[in-house]
């Protein structure tokens, strides 16, 4: 088991150095010129530009720039911006191109934010989804099965963004019955209750998917043999669903979980976007679209990517508590 | 619902009845189900019995209503797409009609029912002595500790060596024949008057499928209880049969005693499953399967429904196989069967040696 994990995590370290090498190249050796969006003036003099350039060591080779990179990810580094020296701290992202503020800074104190968000997404998908699919499941071919199907495939079918928007036009503008949303700077309170309106429109949309999901992998289980061993033993309805029948239905749920999870843990970006939520989401689009903000960019998929490896590896681990059949050797 | 037994003390059989006390009776029991084709008769018009001590033999084709029959007697089919009728009774209690409540109750205490696949049968999430105490615990009020002593000592019973190491394992750590050995341990937990052994051999490999079935040999002489064994395989009926019970397309066509039917069969169905049966003493074998297959149980035959299939409808006058629907009757031998020849012994024997 321990070496399992371990071997686990050595791999996971792999791919994330991989990553960091790939996106490293990608956007830095690629087409973006940053100094275009940092210069002012409309047509940037090319004298201007190169002095932009030379100012965020730009104009260095690209593996001195990717040797400071990666010291500054494991031991830190000095930072010289505009004649000014300053230390960036392991684990060391650089500084904005934008307003020179701490990569690292700016993503951990956006990620709670995204947390939160995620988490309590999934409660409302995981509680309305799974709930209402073993219902379905259990009353097959009913009108409430036919209904709930028909309803998760409608909205399944409706692009996100719209149905986002409209909730947030509805819910938090014309009927603002669900309150705004406010920074983790105006305290717990409003911070937490402000993400309630996005948690519910990302975790109900979500939920379409975990409901056929669900329903499919339970009516599934329930035709199973071991399912009819269970009710030949004289236990009540309610253990050979839950007990028997459930219990086997959620495991392949626990992978599809996983993916969903990663997804949203390095930041929901169209929810983010369209409640004006402050997490990595926004921090990301913002950097990518408006200022070609590189640091902060290669922060936020850096930081999607150990979230993913990760979370693979608390899957496989849970999945072998859950299915005897998997061992970890 | 239980006899309140303590957990070590009911190796040793105190039941209220004795060998040969009827503990099961179905009458003119039919079994349909909607389908998108239309209504499947599965079972029509089955009467039967089984007697504490004794074992049932239910034999026929695939298709032939043999697990159908055998699920009503626990109750497990699903409400809402199936008509059942006629009256099943068991040990005083009538099932066709009863309350899930009432099933439920009866269900591993009064009726166990061992599946055809070890392999699916089983929980995998869950331990095997788990699976078996859990049935336990549904018809005694006791402990987890002591309903996992039981288990081990059913697991014991079966003849699985290290009961209690095997007690902490999955499935998937037994090989067939112990998972099917576990399987009749949990059918056997509860002292059920009834155990219905739905092919339980056909997955297991041959010298596995002789071990089980003297397992439940064994078991029954200690256990007393009756024992409904489904399956194909004649060679089995052989070994372990008291009674035999012949089905085809739903309907019972032969009843009698096993080594009498197996010997000398009356009905031209029967004979022909006797046929397709090899043997290992003759050395010249003929191996005659019968012709064509089993029919559609939404469409069945006019008339008698194997007469599609039967050699000897010109030894009956006139259309009557094709037009009229014979009545289960008694034979002056005591054998029952469900035929228009006039004297099936007879005619059947001239077959065999001719
Ligand atoms: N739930 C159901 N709905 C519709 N038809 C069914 C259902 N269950 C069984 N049948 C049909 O009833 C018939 C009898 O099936 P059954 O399982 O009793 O056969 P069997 O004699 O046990 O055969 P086998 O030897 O293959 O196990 C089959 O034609 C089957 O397709
Ligand atoms: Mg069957």
């Amino acid at each position: 088991m321990f070496i399992y994990i371990a071997r686990r995590i050595a791999l996971g370290v792999s791919v994330l150095l991989v990553t960091l090498v790939v996106t490293f190249l990608i956007f830095f050796a690629g087409p973006a010129d940053p100094a275009q969006s940092l210069c002012a003036e409309n047509r940037c003099p090319a004298v201007k530009l190169e002095q932009i350039r030379t100012s965020m060591g730009l104009d260095r080779p690209i593996s001195v720039q990717f040797a400071e990179y990666f010291q500054g990810l494991f031991v830190g580094r000095d930072i010289t911006d505009g004649g000014n020296v300053n230390h960036c701290s392991a684990p060391c992202l650089g500084y904005s191109f934008h307003n020179h503020l701490q990569v690292s800074d700016e993503v951990f104190r956006r990620f709670p934010t995204t947390v939160a968000l995620a988490l309590l997404a999934m409660v409302v998908f995981l509680g309305v989804g799974v709930s209402l699919g073993v219902v379905a499941a259990t009353r097959r071919g009913s009108a409430f099965d036919r209904t709930l199907v028909g309803v998760s495939q409608v909205f399944g079918a409706i692009p996100y963004i719209v149905v986002a928007l409209l909730f947030a036009l509805y819910f938090t503008v014309l009927y603002p019955i669900l309150p705004q949303t406010h920074p983790f700077s105006d305290g717990f309170g409003p911070w937490i209750v402000g993400l309630i309106a996005p948690a519910i429109v990302l975790g109900l949309v979500t939920s379409t998917a975990y409901v056929r999901y669900t329903r499919a992998q339970m009516v599934d289980t329930l035709a199973q043999d071991y399912v009819r061993t269970a009710r030949s033993k004289g236990i009540s309805g309610r253990s050979v669903i839950y007990k028997h029948g459930l219990r086997a239905a959620l495991s392949p749920v626990l992978t599809i979980l996983g993916l969903d999870m990663a997804g949203l843990l390095s930041g929901t970006l169209i929810t983010e976007q369209i409640f004006s939520v402050d997490g990595l989401g926004k921090l990301a689009i913002t950097a990518l679209i408006q200022t070609d903000d590189l640091p902060i960019i290669m922060g936020t998929v850096l930081l999607g990517c150990v979230i993913v490896v990760a979370l693979n590896i608390v899957v496989d681990i849970a999945y072998s508590f859950v299915d005897p059949r998997v061992r970890l050797s | 619902m239980s006899t309140g037994t303590s957990p070590s003390g009911a190796s040793i059989r105190d039941r209220v009845g004795s060998a040969g006390d009827v503990v099961l009776k179905v009458e003119d029991l039919s079994v349909r189900f909607a389908s998108d084709e239309g209504p499947v008769n599965a079972v029509q018009n089955l009467s039967y019995e089984a007697r504490l001590g004794r074992t049932l033999a239910v034999v026929g084709e695939s298709g032939s209503g043999k697990s159908v029959s055998s699920m009503t007697l626990l109750g497990l089919h699903n409400p809402k797409r199936t008509t059942i009728t006629g009256s099943i009774t068991l040990d005083g209690t009538e099932l066709v009609g009863a309350s899930e409540e009432t099933m439920r109750g009866l269900r591993s205490s009064s009726v166990a029912m061992v599946f055809q696949d070890p392999q699916s049968s089983l929980h995998p999430f869950f331990k095997v002595g788990k699976q078996i105490a859990e049935a336990y615990r549904a018809h005694h009020h006791v402990s987890a500790a002591v309903a996992n002593t039981r288990a081990v000592e059913m697991l014991e019973r079966v003849g699985i060596p290290n009961p209690a190491r095997r007690a902490k394992q999955y499935p998937h750590e037994f090989s067939g024949g112990m998972r099917q050995r576990a399987m009749i341990a949990l059918g056997l937990v509860n002292d059920p008057k009834l155990l219905v052994a739905d092919e339980p051999t056909t997955a297991l490999d041959v010298t596995v499928q002789a071990q089980i079935l003297d397992l439940i040999k064994d078991l029954q002489q200690e256990f007393g209880s009756a024992v409904i064994l489904i399956t194909h395989d004649l060679a089995v009926v052989a070994e372990v049969a008291d009674d035999i019970l012949v089905m085809y397309a739903g309907r019972a066509v032969e009843k009698g005693l096993a080594k009498h039917v197996l010997s000398q069969p009356n009905h031209p169905y029967t004979m022909g499953l006797l046929e397709s049966v090899p043997s290992a003493s003759e050395e010249v074998q003929e191996l005659r399967a019968i012709r064509g297959a089993p029919p559609s149980l939404v469409y069945l035959p006019s008339g008698c429904s194997f007469h599609p299939r039967c050699d000897y409808q010109d030894q009956v006058p006139g259309e009557r196989c094709v037009t009229e629907l014979p009545e289960l009757r008694i034979l002056p031998n005591g054998r029952q069967i469900r035929c228009h020849l006039v004297d099936p012994e007879r005619v059947l024997s001239q077959e065999t040696s001719r």
